[in-house]
């Protein structure tokens, strides 16, 4: 294996440049380094100016989100020497607007988060003295929507939502799912309302790319599926049976 | 300089700001909320959080034992009001969030599930799998998402506190995306931005844990408390300091030298049995045993690698099924971070830096000895953890006093403040923008960040680290000193407006270098061993003289100084920590 290795980055500052340009770093190569430790010893040894987010380097954070060689990864967990020969190339996730060098601006997807009320809803405000049963069935019934990160990886991967940014989006989806499913909710059409407004859920082609990239496991994809079929089944009863289930 | 006004402002978007803003909605919708972040709430330390929360749950259990467990857990330096108060209301807080949709794992029957952890006589540890941390701070986060009343300010950075008379009036802080200077103002102020892992070189915390808000309350003239009591986690990935949950060992895991031998044994810790005994070996206290693993090395009986002395971990008689759904994280970060299955090979393990004990000095309603200003979680020291905290007590402490602080401030709100004139605060806000944006621009600095960075961790290593001893512990003092001086010619690379991190490390910096003094000072002053603090030329504990508390202020430029203050003992008089025995 070879000492070092090439990163190509891309760099922009809003005050300085009209389009993202690339610098090329070589930065020691070692097996044990993720391409957030690279980035970093950029930043501490070579180019302090050089702008990135993390923190945990534990991948559940969720912050250090970032294109790698055109892949959406959490840089924390991507072992760099993969990449050799090299170069590598390491551009900010797509799909988002860059703030500055590897730094999006997500507040479009806390928009949207907020938006599906990802909270549990009760039809009476008063609460158990104990806990609400739920039996591991019920609790693996939505468990593995509960595990998203708000990592960003799937709406940098998903083309629904580079095409049409009102798209509610995999992970957004993902999580109204999680409290549909969960058995201590009752806000499900509440939800339905508010997400079938838009066309977005049924321009997702299926293409699964958002489940695919997904750090921790999730299945968006799926969950849109799902969440289809429910508003299918509401739309009916809507429209057919306007006595029916409201 | 943009200003904006609120009733209430929070520091810290983690599990103690987020439960504090919800405690104030639900008090009075009407209050103001503002929350200041430096990074988007979901992606606050809190989310790291392994093992699980402690609140009595099982019929065997009673409150006394968890306050017992805890007292002397904390080796007597804990305030009992505090601990009764804490582990009556920690319960409750856990419900609250099994209302809230927290995914608790289950016994069959749809019942909360427990789990046993160190130094706990029963089992009472709730758990999410070992991701209990993240999926507290998500349902929080996503929990205050429902009230309208709550203004995020996400990504802005607090520098200073707002102080006239001897009352906080609110924080400046840099918007980093435009690199805007605010000032936010209100009646009250609520830290809780976490711990200070930071400061060492081997931590488990995050990047952001840098004790930002413990800085601005002890520069503000509020002390801090017992800040050299620092908790070395027994079970850290050599290389990143990754924690691997004590979880791990309640579920049957052993600690083993090179020998393939427990030693926990030979440590006055209880007799090794197939199964796990609470309150014993592998389930002591954390204190107690990353002491025994620093004897292990010393003795020569640990492994060598290339990032210091380790130890095995070993969780394969455990089998898959009980390590993928009892403990699905340690295999992902063993398969990540260490490519080994745990499945399969033990795991390597060492001690690593991984809680503040100490913190900002509060009561038991998170109050400071400065008006308006409030605190809770990691960044505040109330104390229930004494000299050493309980594994999966620092969940349910963020929540309780958490709670409290919100309850607390909303009454000092309701009280009427008497509103100083904005004209003065708006005069140091200025002043401070002043001072920053000498920081954007100047240009003259020499020293690298990660160049006085390094080497305050790793005098922070030498000196405060499982032993201490003086010659170190003033050694490290005037290291402090001297890196204090050159943190003041800093050199950035980056002069923009826009996301400056360099800049924003810069002013961490300064914080941890004087979190850091705090820390050496308390740990110089403090000539008797307890819990955590440990000192080879004082090897016992010292009731007549330090069955206290130090609290550390700041004195302009020279060293800080540090008074006592006796620990609050209401029902349990200091006794002996007894461990894997009877008594």
């Amino acid at each position: 294996m070879a000492d070092t290795i090439i990163l190509e980055v891309a760099r922009f500052s809003p005050e300085r440049d009209s389009q993202i340009g690339y610098q090329t770093f070589e930065v020691p190569l070692r097996s044990d380094w993720m391409v957030l430790d690279a980035l970093n010893y950029i930043k501490d040894n070579i180019d302090g100016s050089l702008t990135f987010r993390w923190s945990c380097r534990m991948g559940i954070c969720g912050s250090c989100g970032m294109m790698v060689n055109g892949v959406p990864k959490l840089t924390c967990e991507t072992l760099i020497a993969q990449f050799a020969p090299g170069p590598v190339r390491i551009e900010p996730l797509e799909h988002f607007p860059v703030v500055k060098d590897l730094v999006i601006d997500m507040d479009v997807f806390l928009e949207k988060l907020q938006k599906v009320r990802p909270w549990i809803v009760r039809k009476d405000d008063r609460l158990p003295a104990r806990e609400f049963l739920q039996t591991p069935a019920q609790l693996e019934a939505f468990h593995q929507y509960s595990l998203c990160i708000n990592c960003m990886l799937c709406y940098a991967a998903c083309p629904v939502f580079g095409l049409d940014q009102d798209f509610v989006g995999p992970a957004a989806l993902a999580l109204a799912e999680r409290y549909n499913l969960d058995s201590r909710d009752q806000g499900a059409p509440e939800r339905t309302d508010v997400l079938s407004q838009h066309d977005g859920i049924w321009d997702c082609t299926v293409v699964g790319e958002c489940s695919t990239v997904c750090p921790k496991g999730v299945d968006p994809s799926l969950a849109i599926q799902q969440y289809k079929l429910t508003a299918t089944k509401e739309w009916f009863k809507t429209w057919l049976l306007p006595w029916g289930n409201k | 300089m943009e200003t904006s006004s609120h009733d209430i402002v929070l520091i810290g978007g983690g599990g103690a700001g987020l439960r504090a803003a919800i405690a104030i909605a639900e008090a009075n919708p009407r209050t103001d909320i503002a929350m200041v972040s430096k990074v988007y709430p979901m992606r606050s330390h809190t989310v790291s959080a392994e093992g699980g929360a402690a609140g009595v749950a099982a019929d065997d259990d009673s409150i006394d034992e968890h306050c017992y467990d805890t007292v002397s857990g904390s080796d007597w330096l804990g305030d009992q009001d505090a601990i009764e108060i804490f582990c009556n209301e920690v319960p409750k807080e856990l419900l609250r969030l099994e209302h809230w949709g927290c995914p608790w794992s289950r016994q069959p029957d749809g019942r909360i599930a427990v789990r046993p952890f160190g130094g706990m006589k029963k089992m009472r540890t709730w758990f999410a799998a070992d991701k209990t941390g993240f999926h507290l701070l998500h349902t929080l986060f996503q929990t205050s998402l429902k009230y309208t009343s709550i203004t995020r300010y996400d990504e802005t950075f607090a520098t200073r506190l707002l102080v006239d008379d001897g009352t906080v009036h609110g924080v400046v802080a840099i918007e980093l995306r435009t690199g805007r200077i605010r000032a936010i103002l209100a009646k009250a102020v609520i830290i809780c931005t976490g711990g200070c892992g930071r400061i060492f070189p081997f931590t488990t915390n995050a990047n952001i844990c840098t004790g930002d808000g413990m800085a601005l309350a002890y520069r503000a003239g509020a002390p801090l408390k017992d800040m050299e009591m620092v908790q070395y986690h027994p079970t850290g990935l050599p290389f990143t300091g990754i924690l691997i949950t004590e979880a791990a060992r309640a579920e049957g895991g052993w600690l083993l030298n090179k020998d393939n031998y427990r030693f926990l044994q030979d440590y006055d810790l209880g007799k090794p049995t197939p199964t796990p005994v609470l309150r014993s070996m592998e389930l002591g206290p954390r204190d107690r045993v990353s002491q025994a693993m620093w004897h292990e090395f010393q003795k020569g009986r640990g492994f060598k690698g290339p990032y210091g002395d380790y130890l095995h971990l070993d969780l394969r008689h455990l089998g898959e099924h009980k390590i993928e759904t009892r403990l699905p994280m340690v295999r992902e970060l063993c398969l990540k971070y260490e490519n080994i299955d745990p499945v399969r090979q033990p795991i390597p393990v060492r001690p690593v830096q991984h809680y503040m004990m100490g913190g900002i000095h509060t009561d038991v309603h998170g109050a400071t000895p400065l008006k308006g200003l409030y605190a809770a979680g990691e960044a505040a020291c109330v104390s229930i953890n004494g000299s050493n905290r309980l594994g999966s007590n620092s969940l349910g402490e963020l929540l309780v006093f958490g709670a409290r602080a919100g309850k607390a401030a909303v009454e000092y709100v309701a009280n009427g403040v008497e509103r100083r004139h904005p004209n003065h605060l708006l005069a140091i806000a200025l002043d401070e923008e002043r001072r920053l944006e000498h920081q954007y621009t100047s240009s003259d600095g020499t020293e690298r960040i990660a160049k006085v960075r390094e080497e305050m961790q790793r005098t922070m290593e030498r000196g405060c680290g499982i032993y201490r001893d003086r010659a170190t512990l003033v050694e490290s003092a005037n290291k402090l000193s001297e890196l204090k001086e050159r943190a003041a010619r800093l050199r950035l690379d980056d002069h923009g407006r826009s996301f400056n991190t360099q800049l924003t490390a810069a002013l961490e910096l300064g914080f941890m270098l004087d979190v850091a003094e705090t820390i050496v000072h308390c740990a110089l002053n403090r000539e008797e061993s307890r819990g955590a603090h440990q000192r080879r030329d004082f090897p016992k504990r010292d009731d007549t003289k330090y069955l206290a508390h130090s609290l550390v202020s700041r004195t302009g430029e020279g060293p800080p100084r540090i008074d006592y203050l006796p620990v609050v003992i209401t029902r349990w008089p200091p006794g002996e920590r007894i461990y894997g025995r009877d008594h």
